[in-house]
């Protein structure tokens, strides 16, 4: 009985200081007006916390100071933003040196994501995690959104957003399962061999339409039935050929066949 | 039956045996059974009514059914409802009276065997000894021969009688001239971002940033003209590197700070190009992979490109925009006949 409610009070403890940061860091939201200022929101306890998993589960490929090796790039001035979009999407950490890092389920909680993406933060400045108004679609132009993903987008992850392939096995990943702060996120930061979208070259009301426009896309039901993954001839070619034309085949050795 | 048509069972044997002896033939069981007749029979009259039955279905379909209706049909996926019957009911109608129509035949029309003998295929000697006899007489009788003015006049005419053929062959022109070396980039074109206009200043990239750009003039120009020629030439992509990462370029002072700009257009059969992974700098085409590597002077190092893709020179202007030194330096897009 003693220990458990030795236990239950240290847990008290820390919920007590998570409602504490939860408030200071909506409170310092709201108070904040430009999204730069949001990584020095993070408490210091957070940056350490960040650190200490920093250090026992990434230094290994990015450095102790998060300098960079041969093995990972250097996340200083990367931005909470990136942090957040790998280690979120489960990209990072990564399983295996690959070409590409895919997406998997997530290693870190969201707290855990959270205070790692303000350690790296901490060490210079970067793009900030996009808040809710910044994804927020609701003022977006569907329309206006299509034209830019076909403009800046379509040409990697594929008209439909089914992704495609890039050179020696890189890939466009797929963006049916893209969240709109991953969108925002792989815009600002250009994540792996993706190019960034800056707010400068493409500011945020159109980021936002083209967050619309994915949302779109990954909600619209293909009226055809079987979308073949959206890959155009190539599969679309190999079902006509080989179970279309195989019918035909079937059917004239059925036309010729000989009847007792 | 025609002579040429002879029942297998009273056919002439050449000399000892057939040429081509037939095998012996069996006799269907719809032929001997006649239950059997009867059982085919209904089959084949079942598929053309169920054919028919298919084409009312499909007509209520059409009227009933509405186009906001959705059916999840589990791995083959989300289906519009009226798609699925449409296609479904249309496509039994039709497969039904090809069924049907085979059916019958192999089962029910006449099951006799057939020779058809062959002729020879070119026409009597006595044909072709009057068909010669008769063009000579057209020759002596017109007087081609003798008649020399006629015959050389006719000849004229009739060489001539093709030329306007060749004159309409200018309609296809005119000859391209320069545009094809020329794109409306010119000393001071303003950049800016496609479809949403923003002019660029250098701090607008940071490292890693795409942006597909055109000049600043260009939806004028294109309204003039009427067409997307300029369009299709004009469009370039800018790409922010280090400096330091820049290997070479195709002339001194291109870039601004880093940010190089390209023509957006495959130099192998002209598809546009944005895809770009920034980390190797390589601008990969989608259509066949030509892979030009732009921190090296945009040269191919992958794919059917023969040529590099070409540089625009840039600046910054007065106010501080990014702006073009001057046209391309070499011809944009794929290859053609003059460029040498």
């Amino acid at each position: 009985m003693t220990s458990t409610s030795v236990r239950r009070h240290k847990a008290t403890g820390l919920l007590v200081l998570l409602a504490a940061l939860v408030v200071t860091g909506i409170g310092y939201t709201a108070v904040t007006t430009t999204a730069e200022a949001a990584p020095t929101a993070a408490s210091q306890t957070q940056v350490d916390a960040g650190r200490q998993l920093f250090l026992e589960g990434c230094a290994t490929c990015h450095g102790l100071a998060a300098q960079g090796t041969n093995s990972g790039p250097g996340l200083i001035g990367v931005g909470a933003a990136a942090v957040d979009f790998q280690v979120s999407t489960g990209r990072m950490p990564l399983a295996a040196p690959a070409v590409q890092a895919p997406r998997k389920t997530p290693v870190y909680t969201a707290e855990q994501v959270s205070a790692l993406a303000a350690y790296v933060a901490s060490l210079g400045a970067g793009p900030a995690i996009p808040s809710a108004s910044d994804v927020s679609t609701t003022d977006a132009n569907l329309a206006e959104g299509g034209e830019l993903f076909r403009t800046n987008c379509q040409q990697c992850h594929n008209y439909s957003g089914a992704g495609g392939a890039l050179s020696d096995g890189k890939y466009a990943p797929s963006l049916m399962r893209a969240t709109p702060t991953e969108i925002y996120e792989a815009m600002i930061t250009g994540p792996q061999n993706m190019p960034n979208f800056t707010d400068a070259t493409l500011p945020k009301a159109q980021k936002q339409a083209i967050i619309k426009y994915i949302a779109h896309l990954q909600e619209a039901a293909s009226p055809g039935g079987l979308a073949l993954g959206s890959y155009g001839p190539v599969t679309e070619g190999v079902l006509i050929w080989v179970a279309g034309i195989g019918a035909l085949l079937l059917a004239s050795v059925w036309i010729g066949a000989k009847v007792r | 039956m025609s002579d040429t048509h002879k029942d297998v069972s009273t056919i002439e044997p050449h000399g000892d045996a057939p040429l081509y002896p037939l095998p012996p033939h069996h006799h269907r069981l719809t032929d001997t059974d006649p239950r059997a007749a009867r059982r085919a029979e209904r089959q084949v009259a079942g598929m053309f009514a169920l054919s028919a039955l298919s084409i009312v279905a499909f007509i209520v379909a059409y009227v009933t059914i509405p186009t906001t209706s959705f059916i999840d049909l589990g791995p083959i996926g989300v289906l519009q409802t009226s798609n699925l019957a449409l296609g479904l009911t249309f496509g039994l109608a039709i497969l039904l009276i090809g069924l049907g129509a085979i059916q019958w035949a192999k089962k029910l029309m006449a099951d006799e065997e057939i020779t058809d003998e062959r002729h020879p295929v070119g026409s009597p000697i006595e044909d072709q000894e009057a068909a010669a006899e008769l063009f000579a007489t057209g020759v002596a009788e017109s007087g081609f021969v003798e008649r020399k003015i006629i015959r050389r006049t006719l000849i004229a005419a009739l060489a001539l009688f093709p030329l306007p053929l060749i004159v309409f062959l200018k309609d296809m022109g005119p000859l391209p001239g320069t545009s094809l070396r020329t794109t409306i980039w010119q000393k001071g074109s303003r950049i800016v971002v496609d479809v949403t206009g923003l002019k660029l200043r250098p701090e607008d990239l940071a490292i890693g940033t795409l942006v597909s750009a055109s000049p600043e003039d260009l939806n004028k120009i294109q309204e003039e003209e009427g067409t997307q020629n300029a369009r299709a030439k004009a469009s370039i992509i800018l790409v922010r590197m280090r400096p330091d990462e820049i290997k070479s370029q195709q002339g001194d002072g291109w870039d601004v700070q880093g940010i190089l700009a390209f023509s957006k257009i495959c130099t192998h059969v002209g598809c546009p190009i944005a895809l770009y992974q920034q980390r190797q700098h390589a601008l990969l085409c989608p259509c066949h992979q030509s892979t030009f590597d732009l921190s090296d002077s945009g040269k191919v190092i992958f794919g059917p490109a023969a040529r590099r893709m070409p540089q625009l020179p840039i600046t910054v202007d007065s106010e501080g925009y990014l702006v073009a030194q001057s046209d391309f330096q070499e011809p944009v897009g794929p290859s053609f006949w003059e460029r040498g």
